[in-house]
């Protein structure tokens, strides 16, 4: 019960873009074209979800040396290294996955979803459904930094379907570009505002 | 270019929210109130003009292969002091501002100024870069946090001279991208005249 | 290549480090600090605030103080929380050794800001100032209670209403077991 509670809320009522503002650089700079957006989530996916499990594991280990002060360099480089390894990994085993995934992979790391996922799950205290705040177990986490990824795929296809709508109408000059793309995700954000509350 | 124009140039022209449009996130998570907007613009001008002055000046030591993982650790390294700091002398900023402080590492602006400028000139002239560019995100965050305030709370800075509810939603979510939109359109007709 | 990025890692490590032992004690002050503020804030008059302790409770673990006044114990204060609208929501509640609720401070809250968050102000928090659990009802009225929840935030009234109803429990729990303490303590003493 709790899983399809965490999966709600990451994916609809916390989404990580529209009410979190993380990953925001990426959800403006390519949700052009639909396309291109499915294949940024899937490659945000891939990472958030085998970074998360990581970095809660490395978090384990830095808690037992006593060394937790190390944590957002030693997560950060993590992430750098696993994204490179996922790059070169993908470029082996599938080629046609890498075509599809392999532009976005570089950007990534500086993709302030992953690290941002990384760092609250190991240290932000959950509540659902008038249960007490706990920390993220093992299980928790993963299916966590799972959903929140997914949620992050919707709203990123979502906004592309918007902004290929969009193109093709006549905006103020002076709107043109980022503005109106802001717009539109502000009444986006205001649509997913309807979730809050779902999960009681 | 002369040591002034380092500087007034990241309040105007390429000034990295309302032109260049880097550090997205921060600049609409933290900015509910001005304060909040005013406090992150300074961590991050904080970190920003440290990592400047650093990789400047051990650019040339740096193979280029390894740069980009080398700057990221030397940026973490000033983002995990600026924690501490936060954390012993103003504990009540570093908690409303919460995540949002170790996610200055994946700033875009930082990386990005010691891409663009700082392993290319002089420590000086980085650590003015640093200032212009931290300024002007600093200016904007601030901007960015009065009006929202202002509009979604009717108080500024704080102080709230009538007892009434503003529009909720420009502190909510929606607000912030909207009131964000809104004041890129204005920049761009105010630069537009000149 | 390889040896330039360690050298680089192991200088940033070991000034981190450095920095890390130089604020050390400022952050634990920092920290020690706040606490007490949140104790003192909620209960009657007290110059001294114990270590926290804590105690289980239906599984879930809650975590207290006790206050004195010079020698004497003057009241209690319990952290507690539940699940509000936004997330986790985080109260201190205070207590009289009566049994009577001094004052309640939000420590943590992800509520709505200009709803559910007005949980923060004297309007909602002070109806809870000197509250007798033992002869009003903890729930909303809504609920057939004698708290009067913020107007279009129900689901944030009864999660506060909830936690300082744990709250209550936790300090029936506590008080016998401590005032029983005291009196064994007595009893050795008088063997001796």
């Amino acid at each position: 019960m709790e899983y399809i509670l965490i999966i709600i809320s990451a994916i609809f009522v916390n989404n990580i873009v529209l009410s979190q503002f993380l990953g925001i650089c990426p959800f403006l700079g390519v949700s052009s074209k639909v396309n291109t957006a499915a294949g940024m989530s899937g490659a945000v996916c891939f990472v958030i979800t085998l970074a998360t499990v990581v970095t809660f594991l490395l978090n384990k280990i830095l808690v037992l040396c006593g060394i937790q002060f190390l944590q957002t360099i030693a997560f950060i480089l993590v992430i750098a290294a696993l994204v490179q390894m996922v790059e070169i990994v993908l470029k082996k085993i599938s080629p046609s996955l890498y075509q599809a995934l392999g532009i976005f992979l570089p950007l990534i790391t500086t993709n302030c979803a992953v690290l941002g996922v990384a760092i609250n799950v190991v240290t932000k205290e959950f509540t659902f459904a008038g249960g007490q705040p706990h920390l993220f177990g093992l299980g928790e986490a993963t299916v966590y930094a799972f959903a929140t990824s997914l949620g992050y795929g919707l709203a990123m296809i979502i906004f592309a379907g918007l902004r290929e709508q969009l193109s093709l109408n006549n905006v103020p000059k002076a709107f043109k570009g980022v503005p109106i793309a802001l717009l539109t995700a502000g009444i986006l954000a205001m649509a997913f505002m309807g979730f809050s509350g779902m999960i009681q | 270019m002369s040591k002034l124009n380092l500087i007034t140039k990241g309040l105007v022209k390429e000034n990295p929210t309302f032109v260049l449009l880097l550090g997205m996130c921060p600049t609409l998570a933290t900015t509910t109130s001005a304060i909040n907007g005013l406090s992150m613009g300074l961590a991050t001008m904080f970190v920003l003009i440290l990592s400047n002055m650093a990789i400047s000046a051990i650019a040339r030591l740096i193979p280029d292969k390894v740069r980009i993982p080398a700057y990221i650790v030397v940026i973490a390294t000033f983002v995990t002091l600026l924690q501490f700091l936060m954390q012993a002398y103003v504990p009540s900023v570093y908690d409303t501002l919460g995540l949002f402080i170790p996610l200055i590492v994946v700033n875009c602006i930082i990386l990005g100024r010691a891409e663009a400028f700082a392993n290319k000139n002089g420590v000086v002239d980085s650590a003015l870069d640093g200032i212009g560019i931290g300024l002007g995100f600093t200016v904007a965050l601030t901007l960015l946090g009065l009006v929202r305030e202002l509009l979604g709370n009717l108080s500024l800075f704080g102080w709230k001279p009538v007892q009434a509810d503003g529009i909720l939603a420009f502190v909510l979510a929606p607000g912030a991208f909207i009131a964000l939109a809104y004041l890129i359109v204005v920049f761009r007709k105010l630069t537009e005249k000149k | 290549m390889v040896i330039c990025l360690l050298v680089i890692c192991f200088v940033c490590s070991s000034l981190l480090a450095g920095v890390n032992v130089l604020t050390k004690p400022s952050i634990d002050r920092a920290v020690a600090a706040k606490t007490t503020n949140a104790v003192t804030a909620v209960v009657p008059e007290c110059d001294i605030v114990s270590e926290v302790q804590d105690t289980l409770i239906d599984g879930v673990s809650y975590n207290y103080y006790m206050v004195r006044k010079g020698e004497v114990v003057t009241g209690y204060a319990i952290e507690s929380a539940t699940g509000g609208f936004g997330g986790t929501l985080k109260l201190m509640v205070g207590f009289d050794m009566n049994g009577l609720i001094v004052n309640t401070s939000v420590l943590e809250c992800n509520e709505t800001p200009g709803l559910g968050a007005k949980c923060k102000e004297p309007l909602f928090a002070d109806q809870f100032k000197g509250f007798d659990p033992g002869v009003k009802t903890l729930k909303v009225t809504k609920d057939g209670g004698d708290v009067d929840a913020i107007t279009a935030s129900t689901i944030t009234s009864r999660a506060f209403t909830l936690a300082v109803e744990n709250a209550v429990k936790v300090f029936n729990t506590i008080k016998p077991a401590e005032v029983a303490e005291e009196i064994t303590e007595e009893g050795g003493s008088d063997n001796e």
